[in-house]
């Protein structure tokens, strides 16, 4: 099975990368990684013909509640931050998605937008959890057992890794199936997915339901690397950074968004070392040229080149 | 017999249109019934107030013995009521095939495969299987979508003008598809039509609608020949009688 070799491969490389590299890699490689499983959520929303602008909510969902353990409750377990994370998120979207899955296009992506901006306001105000400064977190275990200081980032990569491929399988072990026939399907015609009996509702609350768990988890993960969170996790800027790998990388493959969130991830260092006035600027001009000339993302050019080939 | 579908006293209007006028029908198990008139006449109408789309101003619609008045479409769906559109409604992203899995799927079927491509045979569009929905000629769109409402096991079939939008020598080659694959799965059929050879042809009873109601109800030997029918639905030029 392709999907299964591909994913033992990335397991191992990211292993490799995680025992061999020096601190700066491993931590980019941890963002990144947090950053795809948050973009392929995106991506199954999208299946049914949904843009979320508020994917930031649930990111900060998950990297608020990791750190809350930690720093209330004074769990320092990094598995049980991811899960907590994905869980949190996966509370809050349940919620959410009763209202959300009954708006389409503009409305539904404006209407999530508001709700991170909500969390954002809230998190500002809110001097207990450090308002505009956040606040630090410490994960000293992993499933129990301790780290020696210095490994333990490394230790975090692996377990993120094990987690984004475990859930990247299911994703696309859902998508070759009913459900993902059933998603494209409500995104290109609810009317027939009704007269079938269907509830588009319920497909929209599944998928938007699955996203927000993925941000969370993401959200969580990327606590773990960075050992802080501020309420920037759930700013726009930040939900808009997901949009913008997503058409990066494009929907064609599960892979896509871990390729696009690593292009992006070095594109903003190197821009931001370079020009760290213009790397917005030069952002806005690389989305500008993949909507022009790479409207599916880049994936493109590995089809094209197989197709050629 | 007891009925399938029994509409009494439906009225709808929107504005100053009155789109149903007082309908009462009722149809019977196992027959192919044909709904003619001219345009805005209300046939469209009827089918969406018996499949829940609209909502009657007043009246009941009893699917056997129960009011589905108020039911959604996917709720009347699911009791076994299922339609095909005047516009074909496709997923027109997917493949004929994916479009089919989809309905089979949905509607449980134990082998979704297996029934697909039983539904591609009957409706002969398996060489168009692998093409894109939104690709493939009207004629095999309109069978895609007769054949996507006969997934779910319905007892009643609506059809809205199956055979319109496609060229006149395909039309009873599509209409046999269509009526042979309604007549194994033993559902009983309605359809909207505005070709008066295809409604002889199939129909086994012919309603003629006029302004939202129903100006004849029989045979299509009686109907099709029926002053008034020929007058509003057929559009001939008859000169009155008193003239
Ligand atoms: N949703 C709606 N809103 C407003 N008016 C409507 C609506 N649906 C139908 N009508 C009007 O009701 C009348 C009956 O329309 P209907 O679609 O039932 O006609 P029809 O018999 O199916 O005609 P055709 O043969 O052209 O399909 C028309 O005057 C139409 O404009
Ligand atoms: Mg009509």
């Amino acid at each position: 099975m392709k999907a299964a070799a591909v994913a033992i491969a990335s397991l191992v490389a990211l292993t490799a990368l995680a025992l061999l590299s020096p601190q700066w890699l491993v931590f980019m490689a941890m963002l990144m990684l947090a950053k795809g499983v948050v973009v392929l959520g995106l991506l199954v929303l999208m299946r049914t013909g949904l843009v979320s602008f508020g994917q930031g909510l649930y990111f900060g969902i998950g990297a608020y509640a990791a750190a809350l353990l930690s720093h209330g409750l004074h769990v320092a377990d990094a598995a049980v931050m991811l899960l907590a994370g994905a869980a949190a998120a996966a509370l809050i979207a349940a919620l959410l998605g009763l209202l959300l899955a009954g708006y389409r296009d503009i409305f539904f992506a404006m209407l999530s937008l508001a709700f991170s901006m909500i969390l954002y306001g809230l998190l500002v105000k809110s001097a207990a959890l450090g308002s505009t400064d956040g606040f630090n977190l410490h994960a000293r275990t992993f499933f129990g057992v301790a780290l020696a200081p210095g490994v333990e980032r490394r230790v975090f990569l692996i377990a993120g890794a094990v987690f984004a491929v475990v859930v990247a399988l299911l994703v696309h072990r859902l998508f070759r199936g009913h459900w993902g026939r059933l998603a494209t399907g409500v995104r290109d015609n609810e009317l027939r997915v009704s007269y079938l009996g269907a509830s588009p509702y319920r497909a929209v609350y599944v998928n938007y339901l699955i996203a927000g768990a993925m941000a969370g988890l993401g959200g969580a993960l990327a606590a773990l690397a960075v050992g802080h969170v501020d309420p920037e996790t759930t700013y726009w800027t930040t939900s808009g950074e997901f949009v913008f790998i997503a058409i990066l990388g494009g929907t064609q493959s599960i892979l896509a968004p871990f390729v696009a969130a690593t292009i992006f991830e070095a594109l903003r260092t190197v821009a931001s070392q370079y020009a760290p006035n213009l790397w917005q600027m030069s952002l806005g001009l690389a989305m500008l040229a993949i909507i022009m000339f790479l409207p599916a993302g880049l994936w493109t050019l590995a089809e094209r080149r197989r197709r050629s080939a | 017999m007891s009925a399938v579908l029994t509409a009494q006293g439906l009225h709808k209007s929107f504005g100053a249109v009155r789109a149903a006028a007082d309908i009462n029908l009722t149809f019977d198990p196992d027959t192919v019934v044909s709904l003619i008139g001219a345009n805005g006449a209300g046939k469209t109408t009827f089918l969406n107030i018996v499949t829940g789309y609209l909502r009657p101003d007043s009246g009941h619609i009893l699917f056997g013995e129960r009011d589905i008045v108020g039911f959604s479409p996917r709720q009347i769906t699911k009791l076994g009521i299922s339609r095909s559109f005047q516009i074909p409604q496709l997923f027109n992203s997917l493949s004929v095939r994916e479009n089919l899995l989809v309905a089979e799927s949905i509607a449980a079927t134990d082998d979704p495969q297996a029934a697909t491509d039983e539904a591609l045979t009957r409706f002969e569009l398996a060489p168009y299987a692998a093409q894109k929905a939104g690709l493939v000629p009207e004629g095999i769109r309109k069978l895609l979508d007769v054949a996507m409402a006969l997934s779910s096991r319905s007892k009643l079939l609506l059809l809205d003008e199956p055979t319109s939008g496609v060229s006149a020598d395909e039309k009873v080659a599509i209409m046999d598809v269509v009526i042979g694959a309604a007549r194994a799965a033993r559902v009983t059929v309605i359809f909207v039509e505005h070709d008066m050879d295809i409604v002889a042809r199939f129909a086994g009873r012919v309603v003629a609608f006029y302004d939202g109601g129903i100006i004849a109800d029989g045979s299509p030997d009686t109907v099709l020949r029926a002053e008034n029918v020929r007058r509003y639905v057929i559009g001939e030029e008859i000169p009155h009688a008193a003239a």
